[in-house]
């Protein structure tokens, strides 16, 4: 099962200082390639900040473009990994290993299934 | 009739748990081992009356599900093949086990309670899965229990479930560098079990204390299956003490406290068992919380009389207690079992600083345990103004009953 990691990561004022950028960058280096050498590494990238962000609805069947990212919070979405897991508990074992820190302030990883799109009628629980 | 029936609600009520979980490891599906399990038991219903009762009925449910179970599967192969060309994979272990007779089918439980109280699925998934499964109780009981709307609790069970599926949440007994932490998952979820039943509440109290009965059940099932965690001996220690005054606790509707309970109601085989319990799991050693807070609960059932007790003993416990739970919570306990023998003015002193922070004006317990050492100290109107604040704070009936007639007994 391909799980996604998503990468949720507090923005503070001033970013992480150059000293913390460089502890994120390698803490995610180690961890790419710890799962590269694993042959689970589906892919892992980081996004460019939420300042760069362009959220699109459909309002009356046509395209509504708002500035910024569709959840004003906190933390935001920084980046993400998707790893081929087991299961679960492997795949929240990975998510222990993956940084956080990358605009400042520690943050938290969402971790989500990726069933891939329906080929064949669901199997029943 | 009455007697088959009352035959295979007996092996229900003791052996579901054991085959719903082979069931699963066998399909790999909570809803089909549910699905088997309750064909393989209408068929005994229909079949015991004319073969008689087998002699081992648990193993017969288990060979019957097992082979509904193979049924299913093989008529799902079949349908999916006609529907179209991917065939579904049957594992193969299925097969292979058609002859295999169930007589001493391995005991899966450990792999299904930590599945149900894995950390993913939130608290409320946790209980209803454990109760549901290795509890052997229905949804409507469940739902009764937890004073829930049906379909609110079937909708939990269907979500947990889904969750468990699709997230691959495995079906497994977690290794040893993440047994601590997942048998605390497993434990909380139990004494969360127990302490529903507990609290006084306006629920059912039959029914209620079907829960604590459940969790007590549940408590000897782990201390079977992983025999050498004291702390899993602390929890069932600690629940069968507290479930000893079961009768003392409850009078009429109205809270008794323990200071005022009839010790004669008290529970003694429970007593003992919780006892012998406590010591053997603080040989094996560390204690932990739950063996604390049955040391605790010990202290008290070895004391014939209110006045017997070893407040300094149970003081230095709760000492303990703070330093794996540094809640307000536990400080006031603390401070409360200081004044039981340095003198309520040395209590009140120390429950005054711990709500100077203010972090416990809103919890009802904090002000009714000033009321009660106020109360002690004929510190009359302090202690009706303390009084108040807990009735108004309290969301239970039964202990707002309670602070109503403390509050009317200092007035008159």
């Amino acid at each position: 099962m391909r799980y996604m990691m998503l990468i949720y990561s507090k923005e503070i004022e001033g970013g992480p200082s150059p000293q913390q950028a460089l502890e994120q960058m390698a803490a995610h280096g180690a961890a790419i390639e710890e799962a590269s050498a694993k042959g689970i590494l589906v892919s892992a990238e980081p996004l460019a900040p939420t300042i760069t962000a362009t959220t699109v609805r459909l309002l009356n069947g046509k395209p509504l473009i708002t500035d910024g990212p569709f959840a004003e919070t906190k933390e935001q979405l920084a980046g993400y990994y998707i790893l081929e897991c087991q299961n679960l508990d492997e795949a929240i074992d990975w998510a222990a290993k993956i940084p956080t820190g990358c605009k400042g302030g520690e943050g938290c990883i969402e971790i989500r299934p990726l069933p891939g799109l329906p080929t064949r009628p669901p199997m029943n629980g | 009739m009455a007697d088959i029936r009352a035959a295979v609600e007996s092996v229900f009520r003791q052996e579901s748990g054991r085959i719903i979980a082979g069931l699963i490891r066998m399909s790999g599906s909570f809803d089909r081992a549910e699905e088997a399990m309750q064909e393989a038991f209408a068929s005994a219903l229909s079949v015991w009356p004319d073969q008689g009762i087998p002699s081992n009925p648990g193993a017969w449910i288990m060979t019957a599900a097992h082979r509904k179970l193979i049924d299913a599967a093989r008529k799902e192969s079949t349908r999916r093949k006609k529907q179209d060309a991917v065939s579904y994979d049957v594992p193969s272990s299925f097969e292979a086990e058609i002859e295999e007779p169930a007589m001493h089918f391995p005991d899966e439980r450990l792999r299904l309670i930590f599945t149900c109280c894995h950390p993913a699925l939130n608290n409320e998934a946790q209980v209803a899965l454990t109760l549901r499964t290795l509890g052997g109780l229905s949804t409507p009981e469940i739902a009764k229990a937890f004073l829930l709307p049906e379909a609110t609790l079937a909708q939990r069970l269907v979500r947990a479930k889904r969750k468990i599926h699709e997230a691959r949440i495995p079906y497994e007994e977690p290794s040893p560098d993440h047994l601590p932490e997942r048998l605390a998952s497993v434990q909380a979820v139990i004494y969360l079990i127990f302490n529903e039943g507990y609290a006084a509440s306006s629920g059912d109290d039959l029914v209620r204390h079907d829960l604590c009965a459940e969790a007590i059940r549940l408590g000897r099932v782990l201390c079977e299956l992983l025999p050498h965690e004291s702390e899993s001996m602390g929890l069932l220690a600690l629940m069968l003490l507290h479930d000893s005054r079961r009768k003392a606790r409850m009078v009429g509707g109205e809270l008794v406290t323990l200071e005022e309970q009839d010790r004669s109601l008290w529970c003694q085989a429970a007593i003992a068992e919780g006892l012998q319990l406590a010591e053997k799991a603080l040989k094996i050693g560390p204690a932990g919380p739950y063996q604390l807070q049955a040391a605790i609960a010990a202290l008290h059932s070895e004391a014939k009389a209110p006045g017997e007790t070893d407040w300094p003993q149970i003081s230095s416990l709760y000492e303990k207690l703070l330093e794996w739970n540094p809640s307000p919570v536990v400080a006031l306990n603390r401070a409360v079992a200081i004044a039981m023998w340095q003198g309520y003015d040395e209590g009140l002193r120390r429950v005054d600083a711990l709500g100077a922070s203010g972090a416990l004006d809103r919890y009802y317990l904090f002000h009714a345990a000033r009321a009660d050492l106020l109360r002690r100290l004929y510190r009359t109107a302090e202690a009706a103004e303390a009084y108040r604040r807990a009735v108004d704070l309290t969301t239970n009936a039964v202990e707002r009953n309670f602070l109503m007639r403390r509050l009317a007994a200092i007035k008159l």
